[in-house]
């Protein structure tokens, strides 16, 4: 099988800390891989590396077959890179943003401004290419941000947290956009802290916490690791918290997770479990607040495979 | 997507020479559009040769020369030499700091351009600075009275020296903004640094009443063989040996600061 990147034993230290401790990642063309963890796990540190910013100390990786080390300068060639922070010039405008890129990329000026024009209008900053990005709104400077990690139409594009710092909503139009990246058959790795963001986007999923990979696997294999989907209960009066964690267990098999805020939550294999659950509370007269059956979050996939919370982690 | 790959890589190899030029002159481009945008930035220098020629020659024009006119024909030409040293010197580390905590720089560095470009960018887009300084500078000094006592060609070439010094000292400030993280402490090396450099030698004062070791060091200060050679072609007297030794340092700093901040500037992570 080949892969449009692929990463062994990757090992990074600054110092005293050990960034990756062997850390293996690999994406096949014209799929998004999503690199799951939580802050300080290794996620901007593997990306760095593979965009040829950072040398490992020891492992190595590859895009299409090139050596990230050696082959430094043939790899820039093939990638690009939206960092965590917003890494376009906030003095100038959109349009000179990208046209700047195109011509690094040796682009003639012509054909510089038309891939501009065009990435402007898929991204939808047409109407405000002409103003200076310092007076954009968050989510205006991630999408020039990730227009600009496309102009060079590269091969294997690198988000680094593309969402953190959008509200729900914006984080869904960006979710929409980044989808559309593999459609030219281009392959994104994606860094998130979020379960449902890599679940949204990716076709695979690499967990990493403090710079090792925990778990890998198709969306649907890491959830089904994770437990699924999970129901949470709050009852109307917390005097029956405990009453209502037997139910929890006796229709998942599980044991409950230790409870916070008058809340009872347990991870389920199938939505059946849902409907047992709503059908015992009522048969034993308990009123709630709140019933929700919904996806894992990063740090109960985390309590799954680790024993810990994410917030123990870091 | 080969087929966009062999595009690029095409499109690359066919053009490969002058590509490092042409990258740092986009890039200087981009500096010259940010100060275009942000004509504040330019007030050091525009303000600071105007501050120096008041402040010296009418704080110390009376005391050291006897009057304040010959004075101002005395400290002009190192009034020069210390605005063209200061011109580059404290914009150019702080806008490259800016740009690497800002993820610009990074951006850069993923794109299969020179790893020099982007700072040679940025330096040459501060030449503006060193223009702006030296015409502020002769129209403050011209309407204080002083006179260029030799041609217009040698008045050039005396900016051009001065310029030539300042440019490559700024190498130093690069390499303290690729090296320090934090830019308060960029701006108070570079300050500090500058000091002994700009003012430790016979600009201001001639060095008869300097004590040995302040003597010695203005002796082997390359701004002093600036300043000599600045006065030389301003106001006249001997201009080749001076010329010669600026050039020569400045050559010096060139080589060794430049290629150590591209050096430094790579390896960081």
């Amino acid at each position: 099988m080949s892969y449009a990147f692929q990463a062994e034993g990757l090992v990074k230290r600054f110092g005293k800390t050990t960034a990756l401790a062997g850390v293996d990642l690999a994406a096949r063309p014209g799929t998004v891989l999503g690199v799951l963890g939580p802050n300080g796990a290794g996620k901007t540190t593997a990306v760095r590396i593979l965009a040829t910013l950072l040398r490992p100390d020891a492992g190595r990786a590859e895009v299409r077959g090139l050596d990230v080390v050696r082959d430094a300068a043939r790899v820039r060639d093939l990638i690009g890179l939206t960092g965590q922070y917003a890494s376009v010039d906030e003095d100038l405008t959109a349009t000179e943003n990208l046209v700047l890129i195109g011509r690094l990329l040796d682009m003639r000026k012509a054909e510089a401004r038309a891939r501009a024009a065009e990435l402007l209008e898929r991204f939808e900053l047409t109407g405000d290419a002409g103003r200076r990005v310092s007076t954009y709104s968050g989510g205006m400077r991630r999408r020039l941000d990730l227009a600009a990690s496309m102009i060079g139409r590269p091969a294997v594009i690198y988000l680094d947290e593309p969402t953190t710092g959008l509200d729900p909503g914006r984080r869904e139009e960006a979710w929409r956009l980044i989808r559309s990246m593999t459609d030219g058959g281009g392959t994104v790795l994606l860094t998130t802290q979020y379960l449902e963001e890599a679940d949204a986007l990716a076709d695979e999923i690499t967990v990493i916490d403090h710079g090792t990979v925990i778990a890998a696997g198709t969306p649907a294999e890491l959830k089904r690791i994770a437990g699924g989907q999970t129901i949470t209960v709050r009852p109307r009066d917390p005097a029956r918290l405990d009453e209502v964690a037997a139910i929890l267990r006796a229709v998942s098999g599980r044991e409950v997770e230790p409870p916070r805020r008058d809340v009872a939550t347990v991870p389920v294999s199938g939505d059946a479990a849902f409907t047992e659950t709503v059908r015992r509370l009522e048969a034993a007269g308990i009123t709630v607040t709140e019933l929700s059956l919904r996806l894992p979050s990063l740090d109960e996939v985390f309590f799954t495979l680790t024993g810990h919370h994410t917030q123990e982690a870091a | 997507m080969t087929g966009i790959a062999i595009d690029r890589a095409v499109r690359t190899a066919a053009r490969p020479r002058h590509r490092l030029v042409r990258h740092s002159l986009l890039l200087a481009g981009r500096s010259l559009t940010k100060t275009r945008r942000n004509p504040g930035v330019l007030s050091d220098a525009l303000f600071m040769p105007i501050i120096f020629l008041l402040l010296f020659v009418y704080l110390f024009g009376g005391a050291v020369s006897g009057s304040t006119h010959a004075y101002l024909q005395y400290v002009f030409p190192g009034v020069l030499v210390m605005t063209m040293l200061l011109a580059g010197m404290l914009a150019t580390g702080l806008s490259i700091n800016t740009d690497i905590k800002k993820g610009v720089f990074d951006r850069f560095r993923s794109l299969p351009i020179g790893r020099s470009a982007p700072l040679i960018g940025i330096v040459l887009g501060d030449v503006i600075r060193y223009v702006v300084a030296a015409v502020v500078l002769f129209a403050t000094g011209y309407l204080m009275g002083f006179r260029v006592q030799t041609d217009l060609a040698s008045a050039l070439a005396a900016v051009g020296l001065a310029t030539a010094l300042g440019f490559s000292l700024g190498w130093v400030n690069v390499l303290i903004g690729v090296l320090i993280r934090e830019e308060v402490i960029v701006q108070t090396v570079a300050f500090l640094g500058i000091f002994p450099l700009a003012f430790g030698t016979n600009m201001v004062v001639p060095a008869d009443t300097m004590p040995g070791w302040l003597r010695a060091w203005v002796k082997v200060n390359p701004v002093s063989d600036a300043v000599d050679a600045a006065r030389g072609l301003l106001i006249g007297g001997p201009v080749a040996h001076p010329a010669a030794m600026t050039l020569l340092w400045s050559a010096g700093f060139l080589a060794v600061f430049g290629p150590l901040a591209v050096y430094v500037y790579r390896r960081r992570s």
